[in-house]
């Protein structure tokens, strides 16, 4: 376990560039968000930016990954498995992103608003996790 | 007017881009905010709990120092409680039966070049752009 406070730190390291970068991307504003995705309306493309950077660096992790035995504090890399496109993948993106349009949270920028002292950001969250939960308990 | 920021935009998505690299490279984990939290809520005593716990209170920890730093870079949505939580509700059970969501999928899943990541990232977006011009340009008229 003498890797437990290492691991630890990386998750709160990582938390904690994610948060900073969604809040500078513009993320933790929802009529932001709501404004990318009116493409319809007066369309405001700036997210598009927040998405190519991040991919682009995470690409390159990734690409270094692959090349790595195993990573730094930990066993091994946990690739998802899944490689099937199928039915629940599409339909719970789906549902996802009407959920997205109504209000214009997802659950990253939510739980850094909830940080921030949001009240609307905590009722969002809170049913995000009610959710969560009733998708496990329909699957028994 | 259009409140156009290419530049804090990009900077803030190579931020994401460095904090999911993070975990990727330092615990091999995939940087899924909903996949996180789900598997919290799911397996609150895995021996994964600790790092996934940090990594929440790093997300929320960033939110309350940058908003005492920048008030305006957190705005609130007007809209009622009741839509907040159905909302709310969509989000969490569709990322989950679609086993990732903004993060998990757009970010991380594209970058590594998941084809199922590229069609639940096409399908969500596809889905909120449509909930949005039928909220602001059918109903909202």
């Amino acid at each position: 376990m003498s890797m437990n406070i290492e691991v630890r730190l990386v998750g709160l390291g990582s938390g904690l560039l994610l948060g900073a970068g969604l809040m500078l991307a513009g993320m933790t504003r929802p009529e932001k968000v709501l404004a990318f995705l009116d493409v319809a309306g007066e369309w405001d493309p700036s997210l598009a930016f927040a998405m190519a950077g991040a991919i682009g660096v995470f690409a390159i992790a990734a690409f270094a990954a692959r090349a790595r035995l195993r990573p730094l504090w930990a066993e091994a890399f946990q690739w998802p498995e899944a490689a099937l496109v199928d039915a629940p993948l599409v339909l719970g993106s789906a549902l996802f992103g009407i959920g997205w349009g109504i209000v214009g949270y997802c659950p990253g920028p939510a739980i850094v608003s909830v940080g921030a002292g949001s009240i609307p950001a905590a009722w969002f969250t809170v049913a995000r996790g009610v959710g969560m939960v009733a998708y496990r308990l329909s699957r028994r | 007017m259009v409140d156009f920021t290419p530049v804090p935009a990009l900077c803030g998505g190579l931020l994401i881009g460095a904090g999911a690299s993070l975990l990727l490279l330092g615990i091999g984990r995939i940087a899924g905010v909903c996949g996180i939290v789900g598997s919290l809520l799911d397996a609150p005593r895995s021996p994964d709990a600790g790092w996934r716990t940090a990594f929440i209170v790093g997300l929320a920890f960033s939110g309350l120092v940058g908003f005492a730093l920048a008030p305006a870079s957190v705005t609130n949505v007007a809209n009622s409680p009741p839509a907040l939580v159905g909302a709310g509700l969509l989000v969490g059970y569709g990322a989950r039966l679609a086993n990732g969501c903004t993060s998990g999928h757009a970010v991380c899943g594209i970058g590594r070049g998941s084809t199922r990541s590229i069609v639940a990232t096409c399908t969500f977006m596809l889905t909120a752009g449509v909930t949005v011009f039928l909220v602001r340009h059918v109903v909202g008229r």
